[in-house]
């Protein structure tokens, strides 16, 4: 028989993580620090209303791009919040959660051989999806020295005359670092003089610390070559729900919108229903949320830092990336003893990308009491190493 | 009262336990600035007293807890207060409030048994002076109390790891 596997699929390595998944299904007692999602449940007004609008027979398909009432309500919050002026008829396209408008953004762009950079340490879709689409991903070290930051001078090293465009995630998974208007506008500075286009997942922007969060495409001359892309997975816990959106000037929103209504059709109408409530009413059980983290990155951090591991502060989203190196140990060694001797599930930071190696992810999106728990766990076993 | 007060006031109000270095790595303040703040905040009356809430009906202790509202006519240059007041007094009366609406005040009152609250209802309230009508509801169940639900709620299930 032929294999029928396709070489681009055959291209994309599998998961680094795959045995850690295993081994600590098998074990009891396992803290796990490596779920990328809140520990909350969705507030119960959102959950109410998605039940009520199905008990109302509201499980139709919705428009492409919609409900038309979510992207107008998103439309005011955007501009409200974020300064982001998208206009709901034809520049925003809601979507079956970020990795869907990921997908599609990058699909409506990338012709073969198109390189795309991609600030890293990165969400572990973003290269794949780029392999998938036929282009060339191209990764940009973030450095511990830079708090993590991207570094202009970095990006300008690594533009080429085939380089198409920029992706970055700020605040960050998994570094949670930050950029605030200044950092920006240097990279932006560069994206505008190379001609690039910028993809930028904003999905942990309501999970920013100190300050507020500042959109890229406001940053002056970015909007018009800028995809931003959000969901409500982080922000209101409700990753299963699968809903995020697509924002992007018109023409761009046109070509993404003829791939989103081939492969997707339109996201879940329930999923869209809860994120409506999610905007009109769901603002302080997110403040809630969000003040909960801070409570926790600023013990957790403080605690790394105390038993020995230096970790910067992360100034948004909701993880801990300390630094194994003074150890000895390699990420991957480190957190694969960890979880064996001492049943911490960390995410060895390498699957990140460059950048990523002689760190651990440690996300904090668990109650104090583990958090706590976790410390002493993780202490213990660096006094055994 | 600032920002870092009302942080304090929420952690505390959620966990009064814990301890001044817990909630100092919390907030990124030094431990003695948190037993200094907590400390103004108990001699100014912000903070009243630590508590806990407790399943009373799991520990099994038999009382009774109702509400009562009660219709006042208040009177001249004190309005409800000196009524109020005087009602506060009674152990009986665990919580009272001046309300809008078809009664005035409202009170929570618990007793060892139905009977006891009863005669409580009957022999002190309802004569006071000023006081017109009572109207009293048995609690028959709680299910959430200050914030906290009092049923067992199943765990989420998460995934070990997501990206």
């Amino acid at each position: 028989m032929r294999n029928f596997i396709s070489e681009r699929a055959q291209e994309i390595p599998p998961s680094g993580i795959r045995k850690f998944f295993d081994l600590a299904l098998t074990m009891e007692d396992v803290i796990s620090l490596g779920v990328g999602e809140p520990d909350f449940r969705t507030p119960w007004n959102i959950c109410e209303s998605s039940i009520y609008s199905i008990e109302q027979g509201v499980t139709s398909y919705t428009p492409n791009k919609g409900l038309p009432v979510l992207r107008e309500t998103l439309s005011g919050y955007l501009q409200q919040h974020y300064n982001l002026p998208y206009n709901s008829d034809n520049e925003i396209i809601i979507t079956s959660g970020v990795s869907e408008a990921l997908d599609i953004a990058i699909r409506a762009i990338v012709n073969p051989g198109d390189e795309i950079l991609i600030a890293q340490p990165s969400y572990v879709s973003y290269a794949p999806c780029v392999t998938l689409a036929g282009g060339i991903a191209v990764p940009v070290q973030c450095t511990e020295s830079d708090r993590f930051k991207l570094n202009p001078e970095a990006l300008q090293e690594k533009i080429t005359g085939k380089t198409k465009a920029l992706m970055i995630n700020f605040p960050n998974n998994p570094t949670g670092a930050v950029m605030n208007r200044e950092d920006l506008r240097a990279i932006a500075d560069i994206v505008i003089d190379k001609d690039l286009l910028l993809i930028t997942d904003e999905v942990y922007a309501e999970l920013t610390y100190e300050g507020s969060h500042v959109a890229a495409a406001t940053v002056s001359d970015l909007w018009q070559r800028t995809i931003t892309l959000n969901g409500f997975s982080k922000a209101y816990a409700m990753t299963g729900w699968r809903v995020g959106y697509l924002c992007a000037p018109k023409e761009l929103c046109e070509a993404v919108l003829k791939i989103h209504q081939y492969v997707m059709l339109c996201a879940p109408v329930m999923g869209q229903v809860g994120a409506l409530e999610a905007i009109r009413s769901a603002e302080e059980d997110k403040n809630n949320m969000v003040q909960e983290y801070r409570l926790r990155r600023n013990m957790f951090v403080a605690g790394l830092n105390r038993i020995g591991l230096p970790t910067h502060v992360p100034e948004g989203a909701f993880y801990a990336f300390p630094s194994v190196k003074q150890t000895g140990l390699s990420d991957t060694e480190f957190a694969e003893r960890l979880l064996k001797e001492q049943r911490v599930a960390v995410v060895p930071g390498s699957v990140f990308g460059v950048g990523g190696d002689y760190h651990l992810r440690c996300a904090y999106a668990v109650s104090r009491k583990h958090l706590t728990e976790a410390l002493g766990r993780i202490e213990t076993f660096l006094k055994g190493l | 009262m600032n920002e870092k007060d009302l942080e304090l006031l929420k952690i505390l109000e959620d966990n009064s336990r814990l301890s001044a270095q817990e909630i100092a790595a919390m907030t990124n303040l030094a431990p003695s600035e948190v037993e200094a703040r907590i400390h103004a905040l108990e001699a100014a009356g912000v903070i009243r007293k630590y508590t806990t809430v407790i399943n009373w009906e799991m520990a099994g202790n038999g009382e009774v807890s109702s509400i009562i509202e009660l219709k006042v006519s208040p009177e001249r240059d004190y309005g409800y207060d000196r009524i109020a007041e005087s009602l506060s007094r009674f152990r009986q009366v665990k919580t009272l409030r001046l309300m809008t609406g078809t009664y005035d005040l409202q009170l929570l009152v618990t007793g060892k048994n139905m009977q006891e609250v009863s005669r409580f209802v009957s022999e002190h309230v309802a004569p006071m002076d000023r006081i017109r009508e009572t109207a009293t509801h048995i609690i028959m169940k709680s299910y959430k109390e200050n914030g906290n639900m009092l049923f067992e709620q199943k765990e989420a299930e998460r995934l070990p790891y997501s990206f």
